[in-house]
C-alpha cells in the first residue's frame, strides 16, 4: 500500500487531470440520476420483492398518468422484518425520496403513530376501502384515520396431498377438522405436517392464528402503548401452545421445524412423505411453475388439495392468518398529491386483478374473486375470499415489533412450547419488553 | 518508518530527561503538528459517534416514538446488566472467541510455518492460503450456511447425517459458526505469524541445531520465545475481532437457538426494535468490554503494538 501511494505521488499532472475528470464524470452521472427526466416528477415506490408484478404496475400507471408523473420502483429486502427496518430508518431520517411504500399490514400502526405516513382525507378514502376486505381496512387504520391503501390481501390455507389424505382416511374439508385430527392422522400414516416455525414473523403468524382460532387474542387495547392488556395467558393461549408443542414433538413435524420458513415447508410438502401444510396462496403458482420446470415431480400439482385453515376447537370456526400489502405514502414526500393519484391507479380493481394473475398474490377487493378468469387461474379463489373474510389480524399496535419479537422469543423453538408455562412467561415478557425493562 | 526512527532513542531520552535540547523540542513540536490533522479527523469520526452513543444511552427513546423520549440516567445499563439474556450472550461471545482464537493460533502457526519454509511455488501457496481471508464475510457465511442447510447442503449427504438440522440446535449451530469463522480468519493470523517468523534470526536456530537441539526444542526454546511479540499482537487482533462477531450469526441463525453475540444483541435492540436508548447502552457496554480486553493485553501481557511492523 505504501509502495502504491508513493508511485501515485510521482505520477505526472496528466495522470492527476485524468483522475479528476473521471471523478467529475462519476459525480455528474450520480447527480443526473437524481434529477429525473425532463421535469416530470418521479415518484419512488419501495416494493417488497415479487416476481416483477409491482414494477409492471408502476409502468402501467406511469403510462396512464400521461406525463404527469413517473413511478420508479426500488426493491426492499426479502423478509418483512428487514423491510420494516429499512423503511423505518429512511422515514426516521425524513427521507423525501420515499413517496410510496409497500407495507406489511402489521407495521402500518407503528409508522402511522410515528408520523411517518401521510393520512388519507375523508374524500380520498372512499375508493381505497370500497368493497375491500375488513381485516385489510382495520390494519390500515390508526386512531380513526386511514393511513394506507389495501393493495393485496393474503391468507393461509390448509394444503394437502390428496393421496396422503386418502391413505390416512380423513377429510380436511369436514367442518370439524382440527389440528389434533390432522396431526394424529399424519402420525398414523407416516406423513408430515408443514408449518413455519423459524424465529421470525411467520411464526408469529402461526401463533396468532391458533390463539385467534381458539377464541382469544394476544393483546388488546393496543392504543394504550405499554399499558396494553396482554391476553395471551388465557385458555386460548394455552390451547395454541398445546397444538404447537404437540406438532413439534410428534413424528409428523419437519426435522428442521424450528428454522423452517414458507419455502422449507413447501419442500417438505413436496417430499415423498409430504402430507399437510399451512401456507400462503403463492404456493399454488410456485408448485405449478416448479412442476413445469421439472424441479418437482410433474404429478404433484394434480395431487394438491386445499381446505380452510384447520380449527383449534372442533366447535369453533378457524380464524386464518391475515397478511398482504398496504400502500402507504411517505409523510416527507415532495409530491404527496401525485402519490395519492398513483396509489389510486395501482389499487384500481382492474390493476388488482392484473396483479393477482401476474404475481399470484390475492387481490384486496372482494369483487375480483367473481371474475371468471381469476377462478380459472386460481380454482381456490372462493376459499381464499372466505378465509380472508374470516381472518384475524395480528395485534394492531405501534409496538408491534416488540410484541411479535417477545412472543417469538418465548415460544421458540416450537418443541419447547409448554401450555402450562409458555403463555404465562410470554405474557410477563411482553409487558417487560414494552416497558423497555428487558432486552430482546 | 520515520516513526520508528523517532521512537528508537526514546529510552535514552527518558533517562536523561533533564537535558532536552532545543532541537528535540522543535522535532517534538513538528511531530505534534504533523499528526494533528489525523488526530482531529480521528476525533471527529470516532469521538463524535462515541459520545453521541453515550448520550443516547441515557434516554428511554424509540425511533418510532420520538416524542416519548425521557431521561432515565443509567437505567438502561441497569436493565441490560440485570438481564439474563445479556449475560447469556456474553457467555456465547466468550465461548466463540476462546475457541476460534485458540484453534486459529495452532492452525495459523502451522500455515505460517508452511509459508515460511516452502521452497517452491511460494507465491501460489501463499495466495491459496490467504484466499479465504479475501472473501467477504457475508458471502462466506452464506456459503457455509448453504453447505450445512438441510435442503441444499452437501454436508449431511457426505457424512451420512440424514436430516440432522444443524441450525436447530444451539451447539450444532455454534459449531458451524465457529468453523466458518476459523476457516475465514485463520489466514489473517497466519499472516501475522509469518511476519513474526521472519523476525527470528536464522543464526539462532542454526546455532541451536549445531548444539544438538531437536526440532521440537528449537520450536519451543528458540522460535516461539523470539516471536512472542508477534503472537501476542496476532492474538489481540483476533480476540477483538472475534469478540465483535456479527455477520456469521446474522446470516446463519439470526441469533436464534441462543447463538446471539453481543454485537447481534446491540443490532437487535437498536435496529430491529428501534429502542435507541437501550441499544446504545448495550453498544457502550460492548465498547467498554473491547477496551478492557485491549487494556488487559497491552498492560497485562505487555504487547508492544509497534513490533508487529518489524520496527525493532
Amino acid at each position: 500500500m505504501v509502495e502504491g501511494a508513493r508511485k501515485g505521488g510521482r505520477r505526472g499532472p496528466a495522470w492527476r487531470a485524468a483522475r479528476a475528470t473521471a471523478a467529475l464524470a462519476l459525480l455528474a452521472s450520480g447527480l443526473a440520476a437524481c434529477g429525473g427526466s425532463g421535469g416530470v416528477p418521479t415518484l419512488t415506490w419501495y416494493t417488497n420483492p415479487d416476481s416483477g408484478g409491482q414494477a409492471k404496475l408502476a409502468a402501467k400507471c406511469t403510462q396512464a398518468a400521461g406525463g404527469r408523473y413517473r413511478i420508479q420502483t426500488s426493491v426492499l429486502p426479502n423478509d418483512a422484518t428487514q423491510q420494516r427496518e429499512q423503511l423505518v430508518r429512511r422515514l426516521a431520517a425524513k427521507d423525501s425520496g420515499l413517496d410510496i411504500m409497500s407495507l406489511d399490514p402489521v407495521f402500518v400502526a407503528e409508522a402511522a403513530n410515528a408520523g411517518f405516513l401521510r393520512p388519507f382525507g375523508e374524500q380520498e378514502k372512499g375508493q381505497f376501502v370500497q368493497d375491500v376486505f375488513q381485516p385489510a381496512v382495520e390494519n390500515s387504520t390508526w386512531e380513526g384515520r386511514l393511513y394506507a391503501a389495501p393493495f393485496w390481501a393474503n391468507t393461509q390455507l390448509l394444503w394437502y396431498r390428496k393421496s396422503a389424505v386418502r391413505k390416512a382416511g380423513v377429510d380436511p374439508d369436514a367442518p370439524d377438522f382440527t389440528w389434533d385430527k390432522m396431526i394424529d392422522a399424519a402420525v398414523r400414516s407416516g406423513v408430515t405436517v408443514g408449518a413455519q416455525g423459524n424465529k421470525y414473523e411467520g411464526y408469529m403468524v402461526w401463533v396468532n392464528a391458533l390463539v385467534a382460532s381458539a377464541g382469544g387474542r394476544i393483546i388488546s387495547s393496543a392504543e394504550k402503548g405499554d399499558d396494553a392488556t396482554i391476553e395471551i395467558d388465557s385458555p386460548a393461549g394455552r390451547e395454541a401452545a398445546r397444538v404447537i408443542g404437540k406438532l413439534a414433538r410428534s413424528r409428523a413435524a419437519s426435522p428442521s421445524l424450528s428454522t423452517d420458513i414458507e419455502e422449507q415447508a413447501r419442500s417438505l410438502f413436496n417430499a415423498p412423505n409430504g402430507g399437510f401444510m399451512v401456507n400462503w396462496g403463492y404456493i399454488w403458482r410456485a408448485e405449478n411453475g416448479d412442476a413445469k420446470d421439472g424441479v418437482i415431480d410433474k404429478s404433484i400439482p394434480a395431487d394438491i388439495g386445499w381446505a380452510r385453515y384447520p380449527r383449534v376447537r372442533a366447535d369453533q370456526p378457524s380464524k386464518p392468518p391475515f397478511g398482504g400489502i398496504e400502500l402507504g405514502i411517505g409523510a416527507f414526500s415532495k409530491h404527496p398529491d401525485l402519490a395519492v393519484d398513483a396509489v389510486k391507479c395501482i389499487t384500481s380493481t382492474e390493476n388488482m386483478k392484473f396483479y393477482m394473475i401476474d404475481s399470484g398474490n390475492p387481490a384486496a377487493r372482494r369483487a375480483v374473486y367473481d371474475d371468471p378468469e381469476i377462478n380459472k387461474e386460481f380454482p381456490m379463489a372462493k376459499l381464499i375470499r372466505e378465509s380472508i373474510d374470516a381472518a384475524a389480524p395480528r395485534p394492531i399496535t405501534p409496538y408491534y415489533g416488540d410484541v411479535s419479537g417477545a412472543i417469538q422469543s418465548r415460544w421458540h423453538p416450537p418443541a419447547s412450547v409448554n401450555p402450562e408455562t409458555t403463555p404465562r412467561r410470554s405474557a410477563d415478557f411482553v409487558r417487560q419488553v414494552l416497558r423497555d425493562q428487558a432486552l430482546l | 518508518m520515520s516513526v520508528g526512527l523517532e521512537t528508537a532513542p526514546a529510552p535514552r531520552a527518558r533517562t536523561g530527561r533533564a537535558k532536552v535540547t532545543d532541537r528535540t523540542k522543535a522535532e517534538r513540536r513538528l511531530g505534534l503538528l504533523l499528526s494533528a490533522p489525523a488526530v482531529i479527523v480521528m476525533l471527529l469520526v470516532t469521538g463524535y459517534p462515541l459520545f453521541n452513543a453515550v448520550y443516547l444511552s441515557l434516554f428511554s427513546y424509540r425511533l418510532t416514538a420520538p416524542d416519548d423520549r425521557r431521561f432515565v440516567g443509567l437505567g438502561n445499563y441497569a436493565t441490560a446488566l440485570s438481564d439474563g439474556l445479556f449475560w447469556q450472550n456474553v457467555f456465547t461471545t466468550f465461548l466463540i472467541t476462546l475457541i476460534t482464537v485458540a484453534v486459529e493460533l495452532v492452525i495459523g502457526f502451522a500455515l505460517a510455518m508452511v509459508m515460511h519454509r516452502a521452497i517452491f511455488a511460494r507465491r501460489t501457496l501463499r495466495t491459496s492460503i490467504l484466499l479465504p481471508y479475501g472473501i467477504v464475510t457475508v458471502i462466506s457465511a452464506f456459503a457455509w450456511r448453504y453447505a450445512f442447510d438441510l435442503q441444499s447442503g452437501f454436508v449431511n449427504p457426505w457424512f451420512g447425517l440424514g436430516d440432522f438440522a444443524w441450525f436447530s440446535d444451539r451447539w450444532a449451530a455454534l459449531f458451524v459458526i465457529i468453523l466458518s469463522e476459523i476457516w475465514k480468519t485463520t489466514p489473517f493470523i497466519a499472516l501475522l505469524l509469518l511476519a513474526g517468523l521472519a523476525q527470528v534470526p536464522r543464526d539462532l536456530t542454526e546455532a541451536a541445531t549445531v548444539d544438538g537441539a531437536t526440532a521440537w526444542q528449537r520450536l519451543w526454546r528458540v522460535i516461539l520465545p523470539n516471536m512472542k511479540a508477534a503472537i501476542m499482537v496476532a492474538v489481540l487482533f483476533r480476540t477483538l475481532d472475534a469478540w465483535r462477531l456479527f455477520d456469521n450469526v446474522f446470516v446463519m441463525t439470526r441469533g436464534q437457538e441462543d447463538t446471539a453475540t453481543l454485537s447481534f444483541l446491540t443490532y437487535q435492540q437498536t435496529i430491529t426494535r428501534t429502542a435507541i436508548g437501550l441499544g446504545n447502552a448495550v453498544g457502550v457496554l460492548l465498547f467498554l468490554s473491547v477496551v478492557i480486553i485491549a487494556a488487559i493485553f497491552i498492560k497485562g501481557f505487555r504487547v508492544d503494538l509497534s513490533q508487529v511492523r518489524g520496527d525493532r
